[in-house]
């Protein structure tokens, strides 16, 4: 600002001026943003009662011994050191990256082949009422609670009497039965295909509510063009949805990193630690070794990754958007 | 697989047939026969809940999980149903699930106004701030959160339930709605201020009926989730007669006295209500979460 010349100043001033006022301006004309903070007064208190005060009281927890009764003693990095020591917390995340894998990455592919081929085929060919049953369809598991959802899973694949190894049975593939989620070498995998079949409805869902928003002109458009699916789909479906899959991609690699839920009610972890996750690896040390200290750090660890994932995430979702928007 | 489609549509007659379906290809059949069979597995858990929910244990024992009942047998049902007080936990999940989606739509609308609309200053960092409660883990904040309710009188009370999940949803539904009031067209806000309307009148007439679509999404989404969440109810609702209905199903896990048909019976039975919500609904989640932004 200083180094512009004497003469230029008024303008420049008066140039600084629109800026600024446009900068601390609302989308209302004549409203500065100043005076939108009353409608975040609700929001902000709550968040503080609920989420902001128990995240610090966790992070000042991480650095106690605290074992639930008598008061925490103040223990200084010596759960932290312990934390970066312990081959069970890295394992853990070792597994999120599969979590990661089967909650978000299998997800959004299938969820963008189907959702297009629902919105594409499904609905022009066959009308919109086969459509939406369609969707309701893969819809399904997500509407189950993960309580439910992992006590059928868990009966369809114990191994006594349970219904893939009697399916296995009555097609003549007896000698494939398997304790399928009480083996070390098929646990991880099966609780893989479990996530895959609660998630898939999600992503679906929120890509063909995208898609409606698509004009059907340009793919009629395309299709004059002699383009095939395939092209069509890259074209026109993809760069459209784009806001959504940020949405989805983000959502879901949170809930998958914190995934807890089903760990617990199928697995507990085990065989060993094959299928340990973070949060069920803190909930351990919470409430069943009841080394709140230590589970205080595994927690406090998770977040920062979240966190850092989420920062990250949203840095390249504004960098992509205000690309599109040139 | 298109151009096929576009050689049949050519060549269709031109009969009274109606448009959609005159030009379903070969290729067109098969992606349905494999979206149906994709369907089906999907499906496969909930028929072999239907299956075996109103089978005899006698029946189950000799026959296997797989064969058809051989006679229908309410019994698991009726186990179940008594036992938990059915009605009692699915009035309990009603209504901490509808308050909990209420409440949460009415507070992501008010910070989104003010980020999305109102552009704060600072507002990426807040809406990060808020996404905090989407991204701690529940387990980090059941020690704190007990301890405070637990001092207020509010522990093993379902309004615990109520005033938690209304924080932890509202976060996604800031996120997504200031996305969406950010790119709310703002030749509808100009002329509003030319009418003289004031921010409240703007809130309450204009962007809230507009963007009713986004809204009525995250309605469902939030009951839905709020009615499935199970850490937290779990360790908060210790009474038999707060409980909700994914607490009272789990609680039969351990349970050595319930056979596999009531089990069934119960995770059907528990299934039903988000179902019926779902179906009654759906017609809204095909009406898009950003439609309100377009246009």
């Amino acid at each position: 600002m200083k180094a512009i010349p004497m003469k230029k100043n008024k303008r420049a001033a008066a140039r600084d001026a629109a800026e600024a006022r446009e900068r601390g301006m609302s989308r209302i004309p004549g409203n500065p943003s100043g005076r939108f903070w009353l409608y975040l007064v609700p929001g902000l208190l709550m968040l503080l009662w609920i989420i902001v005060i128990p995240a610090v009281w966790n992070i000042y927890l991480s650095f106690t011994n605290y074992r639930g009764v008598k008061p925490p003693v103040w223990a200084g990095l010596s759960n932290w050191a312990r934390l970066f020591r312990d081959a069970t917390f890295w394992t853990s995340f070792g597994n999120s990256i599969w979590m990661i894998v089967a909650m978000v990455v299998i997800p959004i592919l299938v969820g963008l082949v189907l959702s297009s081929l629902i919105f594409d085929v499904v609905q022009k060919k066959f009308g919109a009422k086969a459509a939406s049953t369609m969707r309701a369809v893969y819809y399904f598991p997500q509407l189950l609670p993960i309580a439910v959802a992992s006590l059928v899973m868990g009966w369809i694949f114990r191994p006594e009497n349970g219904a893939l190894n009697a399916l296995l049975e009555a097609v003549g593939l007896g000698g494939l039965q398997h304790n399928w989620l009480g083996s070390p070498d098929t646990a991880l995998i099966f609780l893989m295909l479990i996530m895959i079949w609660i998630q898939v409805g999600y992503p679906l869902v929120i890509f063909m509510s995208g898609l409606q928003r698509v004009d059907p002109e340009l793919y009629e458009a395309a299709s004059l063009d002699g383009a095939n699916w395939w092209q069509r789909f890259l074209a026109i479906t993809l760069p459209s949805i784009k806001p959504e899959i940020f949405v989805v991609a983000l959502t879901c690699t949170i809930a998958a990193l914190k995934v807890f839920g089903p760990v617990y009610m199928l697995t507990r972890g085990g065989p060993g630690t094959s299928t340990i996750v973070p949060s069920y690896y803190s909930y351990q040390q919470f409430f069943q070794s009841q080394q709140v200290g230590y589970g205080a750090a595994i927690a406090t660890a998770l977040t920062v990754v979240i966190v850092v994932v989420a920062v990250v995430f949203t840095n390249l979702q504004q960098k992509v958007e205000a690309e599109d928007g040139e | 697989m298109a151009s096929a489609t576009v050689q049949l549509a050519t060549r269709a007659p031109k009969a009274r047939i109606p448009k959609a379906r005159r030009n379903r290809s070969a290729g067109d059949w098969v992606i349905l026969a494999l979206l149906i069979a994709g369907g089906l597995v999907m499906l496969f858990p909930l028929i072999v809940l239907l299956l075996n929910a109103f089978k005899t244990t006698a029946d189950y024992n000799a026959s296997g999980p797989l064969s058809l009942p051989g006679e229908f047998s309410a019994d698991g049902l009726m186990a179940f149903w008594n036992r938990v007080n059915f009605p009692e936990k699915v009035w309990n999940s009603i209504w901490t699930s509808g308050l909990v989606a209420v409440f949460a739509v009415v507070l992501s609308m008010f910070n989104a106004f003010a980020l999305g609309i109102g552009r704060v200053r600072g507002r990426r960092w807040i809406i990060l701030l808020i996404m905090l409660a989407n991204m701690l883990p529940q387990e980090a904040l059941l020690y704190p959160l007990y301890i405070m309710f637990r001092e207020i009188g509010l522990y093993n009370n379902p309004w615990s339930i109520v005033i938690i999940f209304t924080v932890i949803q509202s976060a996604f539904g800031t996120y997504l709605l200031s996305s969406v009031y950010g790119t709310f067209p703002k030749a509808i806000l100009e002329a509003a201020t030319i009418d003289g309307a004031s921010r409240w009148r703007i809130f309450r007439d204009i962007v809230f009926p507009i963007s009713r679509p986004t809204l009525s999404v995250m309605l469902v989404f939030f009951f839905i989730w709020t009615w499935n969440e199970y850490m937290i109810p779990m360790a908060f609702l210790i009474d038999n007669s707060t409980q909700t209905v994914p607490i009272a199903v789990s609680s039969l896990t351990g349970d050595r006295l319930m056979d596999v048909t009531t089990t069934a019976a119960a995770s059907l039975i528990s299934i039903v209500p988000t179902l019926v919500f779902y179906l009654i609904f759906q017609r809204t989640l095909s009406r898009g979460i950003t439609t309100g932004a377009v246009k």
